[in-house]
């Protein structure tokens, strides 16, 4: 990307030969460039992740179909999950709070360049492990060639009994290695916010997208630990002759499940607050008002953050806790829908009485309120812990954090690359093709994710690679899978766009979109130090000061 | 949310009048699955009407709220926030989680702590990779992915109890129109119960990935009339039925590998890792449901069983046809 010649300051910088260029992306510790590496690698494993889901689909177009062997589907369905979570959504998410943070509070770069270099090719290492198992997963004769025992690895599948071979131990590490990159990634952000902030940024002026990135990187650092010490028990299990998880040796399979969700489920709100920060961005400036309640929002999200780590057990209420336990984790479940709800009417607060521009960033964003509005109730079905008991690995379930996490984590960060991408390259995305994507994409998502819970009420369980026919499971199966191959047309329109845009795209300017916050008082892109001088803030909105000195912000703090 | 549900009336209907095996949500036979669905739409009522409100106060804020020609070169009025409606967005939901939860609990407890009456038939389901093994200890009977249960009146309810255990991984055991699902934990015995309240066949299955075959490890209920339930009992707590024209078949069977998974109770057949075959001809189904109990696919199934469950636990026996027509004429002898 770098090739082109760069003017700093009217100094010409000769082309290089594209060696050198590379040379510059692997060895680079600059924010921006690592955070557009974590963006790109992120949008490959989310075509492989992409890829492995419509396998899934055209398995199951109709029952009984014999397209790929129980033992491919349950391969995919492990890589599918296990590629979108760790491998496509943290990464694009740390892509950019990478690129944004410094820039959003007038820092020169992270607090800690060299490890922020560090953590992201450890997490892309953790990506090819998991990857490289297809080629190098068999070790023993007979074991598979990927990972089949599930994103979350229930015990004792994992164990060596259940999962010979090598598989699982790629799965393991792939893991392990991407958790390090996390949580020096968290450690990261917290340093850089808490330490780097221009003259004039006290916490109560910062950009909400800072804020929830600072919430984000606490929630990884206590989260992603029992992971990983779970990750290490495991393969002390597998090699050592531990017996944690070993239940064939009076090993207990519920501690794994909790190891697990006391990660996994915190996990999606580390991937739903940067989500909440893109819309508390975009939503602002294209309803020409600042947001709504700010400290209420940042007090939601903290304790949202709070919440988010006494939760972890809904995910268990089939497993037979008794009835205090469910009760206890049926409360604070519906407890977070408060919190979250006051964002959702905070973001319609914000939009109530402005001028709202539906430019294609703001597109997503309405889709993103309207799919997260319907992923909550949902959620809040599951919270009734007897319903749950219905409604558990059912497909209704698959169709509730598929809702959550590409009707509205996606959507935002669809928001996020129409508003960004011109930051980033210095160019406009196409607003037509955008627009063919965002319909698209957003008919092919409600056909797929709309129809895909009634299978589950309709007694449909999930990770099965075939079912019977008769039970009123194939039509909606079949319009699911279409709704699918849409959303992989709409990706595609996508990919195209940043790919011509790049080459063909009007310029952006340093302040296409007349925003506020310090990132668009640069150009486009920022040169590698950012900021000539080090800005000085008097408001949450630095820019507005400056367009309109006759009505600051800072007047009313 | 209510279109939802307007869609899944039309079988609940035809299950009122057919009974056809269903495995909807929304038509209860059981007890716990009729509270569970009153629970139900009760959620299903709260978070229809939050839908309503908060689809109708974005709906309104985009269509209102536009840009124009007129206006767009004039920024809007600068609101930062307001302390009193953001009171009130924080206390209304507040106060319907508290309603939401106590109806919630009410449940739970309702189905969870029930106590065990003196007449309910024990029955413990072992989850095994993939397939389900029934024994009823008080009545001495051990059979295969095929539960049969009295009907439980309820002015005199005889209710099933459920005792889960796993023999490896993970299982759960799912007949959606009978109650919730409930896992099979190795190492941490689980309890379930059901009262279905009509005879007749009710379906569902495992519902927790277990391994390559989680798919066709289905469960199959009867619920049965007292009569018949007794019948039925009667008819598995006979030994297996010694029938001199299938010796040669029998002679096959106990000298190959099939003996040391299958029981054929009282030969000396005796393994426990596949199911007990002493009244195999009593079931419908063979291969926990993934095919009808027929003479062509038992010998399929014993010849290749990954034409019928790829991935199945159960070995190709490579009989030559001699062999495999005996052991067929055996297996068809165990009624």
């Amino acid at each position: 990307m770098s090739s082109d010649a760069i003017t700093i300051q009217g100094l010409q910088v000769q082309e290089k030969p594209w060696v050198d260029t590379l040379h510059e992306w692997v060895t680079t510790v600059d924010h921006k460039r690592l955070g557009i590496l974590y963006i790109v690698y992120a949008l490959v494993f989310l075509l492989l992740g992409g890829i492995e889901a419509l396998i899934i689909r055209i398995q199951l177009m109709h029952s009984h179909n014999n397209f790929v062997s129980p033992q491919v589907f349950n391969r995919m369905f492990t890589m599918h999950g296990t590629t979108m979570i760790f491998f496509v959504v943290m990464p694009v998410l740390f892509g950019f709070a990478n690129y944004l943070v410094p820039l959003m509070i007038g820092a020169r770069d992270m607090a800690f360049p060299r490890l922020n270099a560090f953590s992201f090719w450890l997490s892309a290492f953790g990506g090819i492990l998991l990857y490289f198992s297809f080629l190098g997963g068999s070790g023993l004769y007979g074991a598979g060639n990927a990972p089949d025992v599930g994103w979350w690895a229930y015990a004792p599948l994992g164990a060596r009994a259940f999962s010979p071979g090598h598989s699982s131990d790629y799965w393991t590490l792939a893991l392990l290695v991407s958790g390090f990159g996390s949580i020096g990634t968290a450690i990261n952000i917290i340093a850089t916010i808490l330490c780097l902030r221009c003259p004039g940024m006290k916490l109560s002026r910062m950009p909400l997208l800072a804020w929830l990135n600072l919430v984000m990187a606490g929630m990884v650092l206590i989260t992603i630990t029992p992971l990983s010490a779970a990750q290490i028990m495991l393969l002390i299990d597998r090699y050592l002759g531990g017996h944690f998880f070993d239940t064939q040796a009076g090993g207990s399979a519920v501690l794994w499940m909790h190891f697990f969700w006391i990660f996994g489920h915190p996990e999606v709100y580390i991937l739903m607050i940067p989500a909440f920060a893109f819309l508390s961005e975009i939503i602002p400036v294209f309803s020409r008002k600042p947001i709504f309640g700010y400290p209420v929002m940042v007090a939601a999200t903290v304790s949202i953050g709070l919440v988010s780590t006494s939760v972890w057990a809904h995910h268990m209420f089939t497993v037979g806790m008794n009835s205090y336990a469910n009760s206890f984790f049926a409360i604070t479940t519906m407890a977070i829908g408060v919190p979250t709800g006051i964002k959702i009417f905070n973001w319609i607060g914000t939009m109530w009485g402005g001028r709202i521009q539906f430019k294609v960033p703001m597109l997503f964003c309405i889709g993103f309120l309207f799919q997260f509005l319907i992923a909550g109730l949902t959620g809040i079905m599951q919270a009734a812990v007897p319903f749950d008991w219905q409604l558990s690995l059912s497909y209704f379930v698959v169709a509730h954090f598929h809702y959550m996490i590409v009707g509205a984590i996606l959507f935002a960060l669809f928001g996020a690359f129409y508003y960004w991408y011109p930051k980033m390259t210095g160019r406009m995305l196409s607003e037509r093709l955008g627009k063919w994507h965002f319909w698209f994409f957003l008919i092919g998502f409600h056909l797929t994710f709309d129809v895909m819970h009634v299978p589950g009420l309709l007694g449909m369980p999930r990770r099965i690679y075939t079912y019977e026919p008769g039970r009123g499971w194939d039509t909606l199966n079949l319009i699911v899978s279409i709704g699918a191959f849409i959303q992989a047309i709409a990706v595609l329109v996508f990919v195209w766009n940043l790919i011509s845009s790049y080459f063909k795209g009007a310029k952006a300017g340093n302040d296409p979109w007349d925003a506020w916050t310090l990132e668009w008082s640069t150009s486009s892109p920022p040169p590698a130090y950012n900021f000539a001088t080090v800005p000085i803030v008097a408001s949450r909105r630095p820019l507005w000061d400056l367009k309109h000195p006759e009505d600051p912000d800072s007047q009313y703090e | 949310m209510f279109a939802l549900s307007s869609v899944l009336l039309p079988p609940r209907a035809l299950a009122e009048h057919t009974h056809a095996p269903l495995t909807s949500i929304f038509s209860p036979e059981s007890t716990p699955a009729k509270s569970i669905l009153d629970l139900s739409t009760f959620v299903l009522v709260i978070t229809g009407i939050i839908f309503v409100v908060v689809v109708t106060l974005l709906g309104y804020s985009i269509l209102k709220f536009r840009a124009t020609s007129v206006n767009a070169d004039r920024e809007p009025a600068q609101v930062y926030g307001s302390n009193q409606i953001e009171l009130a967005w924080t206390i209304i939901p507040v106060l319907i989680v508290v309603v939401l939860f106590l109806a919630t609990a009410r449940v739970i407890h309702a189905i969870q702590d029930a106590p065990e009456p003196a007449g309910a038939v024990e029955v413990t389901a072992i989850g095994h990779q993939y397939w389900w093994e029934f024994r009823y200890p008080k009545l001495g009977i051990v059979t295969a992915n095929e539960l049969h249960i009295p009907v439980s009146d309820p002015s005199n309810p005889t209710p099933t109890f459920l005792r889960l255990l796993s023999a490896d991984t993970d299982h759960s055991f799912w007949i959606p129109e009978l109650a919730g699902k409930t896992d099979l934990v190795p190492n941490h015995p689980n309890r379930m119960w059901i009262d279905p309240h009509r005879t007749g066949i009710f379906l569902g299955q495992c519902a927790q990935y277990c391994g390559t075959q989680h798919a066709k490890m289905l469960l199959r209920v009867s619920v049965d009339s007292p009569q018949d339930f007794a019948a039925w009992v009667r008819g598995q707590q006979q030994a297996a039925v010694q029938d001199s024209s299938a010796m040669a078949g029998r002679q096959i069977f106990e000298h190959t590998a099939c003996i040391n998974c299958h029981t054929v109770s009282p030969t000396p057949a005796d393994g426990r890792f596949g199911p007990d075959l002493t009244h195999l001809m009593s079931r419908t189904t063979i291969a926990a449901g993934a095919a009808e109990n027929t003479p062509e696919n038992l010998r399929l199934w014993i010849q290749n069983p990954d034409a019928i469950k790829p991935g199945s636990l159960m070995p190709a026996m490579k009989l030559s046809d001699a062999d495999l027509d005996a052991v067929a004429i055996y297996m068809e002898t165990l009624r």
